[in-house]
């Protein structure tokens, strides 16, 4: 950068010039990010791309995040990736019925467990969602049996037989089960425009369901759930390609409710629930005000400090925090983070971390004073020498929240990720923000008022 | 001048006392995990009016519950802690506990619920432990190299062995206040309580590269001084910013534990003790070992 003390007078001008100029960006940049930040406070509406609300984490919004276990012993090793993001489909299908904004269904492979975290952000009925996802129905095909037959175990049941109480006498069952099921959706009728289920099977569920049908011409084929019928329909011809359709008097409801049904019976592995971490939304709220207050007074207290100890540099770096604040909490709306309790607290630290690297320049700056350099090499170089410490205590923060954010668990994680952006952003905020505003004053002006330097030394 | 480096017996004794006495306590008592270590549930309710915890726990006998606690949280508010459970008994536990409120005409209101299954704890315990050493060996192994260049009088991998030390010192200090606290006040370590720890570990590295980074520079300047008036100069010179960092941070930190809601205290007292000692290793006892590492080398020599 320029140094705005150089003899030649041309040159001062042109410092002078670009400083401002900086300072200026630097505020355009910061009140654009506040109003990003802080939309409400606009007179006007923001355009939707540009109203993103902050994603909060379940701690502070209020909502559940239910962890389950997958049994994949059912599952052979090169099938466990594709039986496991099957399994997150069906349970987001299931989850996206309670109308739940933005629901989070993810597979976590963790010391030699797959799981699935479901979160359910400002859910209401929570035991209600836990029994809707845990169910494993299993959903299975039967085909009809051959009416001497259905005859032959009515009359024995009808006798008291024991061995045949049991018997369906209507059905029995066949090998294509849910698992094989990819797919099942309401569509509508070209010609009738009634609602009708269609059904898609997966590659062995196609042959397996090309043979039933072949066999069941104008037969019934029983679906069951949990062993309970829910559909019988007639197969009208044999049904190749892995796509069937089942027409009838179906209202909209009845039709979506059997789609649902199918689709709940393909769960391929059974799950347990083996976490459950429920926040109320009052709790939540409650935290979330109490740790911005909190964050609000200790900036306040900081700032008041800064600027009692360190005067006119310490009103420069208050500001350059301000602006940081601004510019973390855009960045915090964009990349998007998640904030959670942790989070918040991580961002709050983070403005600690930032505060120490002003404190670093500053009394290096005093040093440099003391040492008898005049006060425009003093800044220079105040900044230069407090570089190295800044960058070599906020590299090693990087490195905590770099395997803090790889080697654990989602809270930790929230906690690490706010720091570390936080981080990143302080380096800025010290070096250039900070700076660029303390050469806005000039030299001339400032040795006149030493007091505001926090010197105690004619300069 | 500030004497650091003629009295630092002193200093080191004092590290050593707060030592032993933390290692003893963990040893005595260990830590009280919570159920984010050893799986179990809690459950946290508030009242209108908080009634007795006695009648809470009557309410439940019918339930029950193993391991059942219950502990008072803020003003009306109430944890119960008890083994990790499913979906129904949670359920029958809040009807339990409605009923009773609503005969006694007070107001319950659930507000957090979780229940944390065994192996999840375990996985936790293990990746917490992993955690604190890459994170230490990661540390320890970047100042050997930041100071690469730093041959004499002392090199450069004693200074990351050196702040090992003084990462050790930092951590088990408030791992000793925890074990105290958990036995005589029944306070739980969870995973808050691990953050905290790798966060004094951030902030008491700060301090010690601010020193040492002050000890390399001097290093160039004053080529003639010997190195433990070095080490107490750079000392003196980067003491006012230890000392103000600490300040503003403990400042902001302060801030939340009063202010910042009953779920945090803990972490925070974590932190501000940590950061305390972290301020403290780093004057005290980072850069004076040093000096005396040297000396032993001589010694030797």
């Amino acid at each position: 950068m320029t140094s705005g003390y150089s003899p030649d007078k041309l040159l001062r001008l042109n410092a002078v010039l670009k400083v401002r100029i900086i300072v200026l960006i630097i505020f355009i940049v910061a009140v654009a990010a506040t109003f990003f930040v802080y939309p409400s406070i606009l007179p006007f509406k923001l355009p939707n791309f540009l109203n993103i609300p902050f994603k909060l984490g379940l701690d502070l919004a209020g909502g559940t995040r239910l962890t389950y276990m997958a049994d994949i012993s059912g599952v052979v090793d090169q099938d466990v990736n594709s039986a496991m993001s099957g399994l997150r489909d069906v349970i987001e299908r299931r989850v996206n019925l309670f109308g739940v904004s933005e629901p989070v269904v993810e597979v976590e492979n963790a010391a030699n467990e797959w799981r699935l975290v479901v979160e359910l952000a400002g859910i209401k009925d929570i035991s209600q969602a836990i029994n809707l996802i845990g169910e494993t129905p299993f959903l299975e095909f039967k085909e009809s049996i051959e009416e001497t037959e259905t005859q032959r175990i009515l009359n024995e049941q009808k006798a008291g037989n024991k061995d045949y109480l049991l018997l369906d006498p209507y059905f029995k069952p066949t090998n294509l089960s849910g698992k094989y099921i990819k797919n099942a959706n309401v569509v509508f009728n070209q010609n009738t425009y009634q609602p009708e289920v269609s059904i898609q099977f997966d590659d062995d569920g196609s042959k397996i369901f090309e043979e039933l049908t072949s066999r069941s011409v104008g037969k019934q084929i029983g679906i069951y759930l949990d062993g309970l019928p829910i559909s019988a329909p007639v197969v009208r011809e044999a049904i190749g390609g892995g796509s069937a359709i089942i027409s009838g008097k179906f209202t909209a409801t009845e039709a979506k409710k059997l789609t649902e049904r199918l689709n709940a019976g393909a769960l391929p592995v059974p799950i347990r629930l083996i976490s459950q971490d429920s926040v109320g939304a009052s709790l939540g709220q409650d935290s979330l005000k109490k740790s911005l207050f909190a964050g609000l007074i200790g900036f306040l207290t900081v700032a008041v400090f800064m600027i009692l100890y360190y005067r006119l540099p310490g009103v420069a770096a208050v500001l350059a925090l301000l602006i940081y604040t601004a510019l973390v909490l855009a960045l915090f709306k964009l990349i998007p983070v998640t904030l959670t309790l942790a989070g918040v607290a991580g961002f709050i630290l983070s403005i600690g971390m930032a505060v120490d690297a002003n404190i670093l320049i500053f009394e290096r700056f005093k040093e440099e004073i003391y040492s008898g350099k005049s006060l425009g090499l003093a800044i220079d170089d105040g900044f230069h020498r407090a570089w190295p410490s800044i960058r070599d205590s906020n590299i090693s923060t990087l490195i905590t929240t770099t395997v803090l954010y790889y080697f654990t668990t989602s809270v930790v994680k929230g906690f690490a990720l706010t720091l570390g952006v936080g981080v990143i952003a302080s380096m800025f905020s010290a070096i250039f923000v900070t700076r660029s505003l303390l050469k806005l004053f000039s030299t001339a002006f400032l040795e006149k008022l030493p007091f505001l330097m926090g010197i105690n030394k004619k300069i | 001048m500030f004497q650091v480096i003629k009295y630092r017996k002193i200093y080191y004794t004092i590290s050593g006392v707060f030592i032993i006495a933390s290692i003893i306590a963990l040893t005595l008592w260990g830590l009280k995990f919570g159920i984010d270590f050893n799986g179990g549930s809690t459950l946290e309710v508030s009242y209108s009016i908080r009634p007795e915890l006695n009648l809470i726990y009557d309410s439940l006998k019918p339930l029950n519950l193993s391991d059942l606690r219950i502990s008072p949280l803020g003003s009306n508010g109430a944890v119960l802690r008890f083994k990790e459970t499913d979906e129904t008994i949670h359920q029958n536990i809040i009807k339990a506990l409605v009923s009773e409120a609503e005969k006694n005409k007070i107001h319950i209101e659930e507000r957090r619920f979780s229940s944390i299954g065994p192996t999840i704890g375990a996985e936790l315990r293990q990746k917490s432990i992993k955690a604190i050493i890459i994170v230490l060996l990661g540390i320890s192994l970047y100042i050997a190299w930041a100071f690469r260049k730093v041959s004499k009088p002392v090199s450069s991998w004693r200074y990351g062995v050196v702040t090992l030390v003084a990462l050790f010192h930092d951590l088990v200090i408030p791992i000793g206040l925890f074990a105290y606290l958990g036995h005589f006040y029944g306070v739980e370590v969870g995973a808050n309580f691990i953050v905290a720890l790798l966060v004094i570990l951030g902030f008491s590295v700060h301090d010690t590269i601010v020193v040492f980074d002050r000890i390399r520079e001097n290093l160039k300047r004053y080529s003639d001084m010997d190195f433990a008036s070095l080490v107490n100069r750079s000392i003196g010179e980067t003491l006012v910013r230890s000392l103000n960092t600490s300040l503003t941070v403990l400042l902001t930190l302060l801030a939340l534990y009063i202010f910042g809601g009953e779920g945090l205290k803990y972490f925070i007292l974590t932190l501000m003790i940590g950061i305390f000692s972290g301020t403290y290793s780093s004057i005290f006892v980072a850069a004076p070992l040093l000096v005396t590492w040297l000396a032993i080398i001589n010694k030797k020599l």
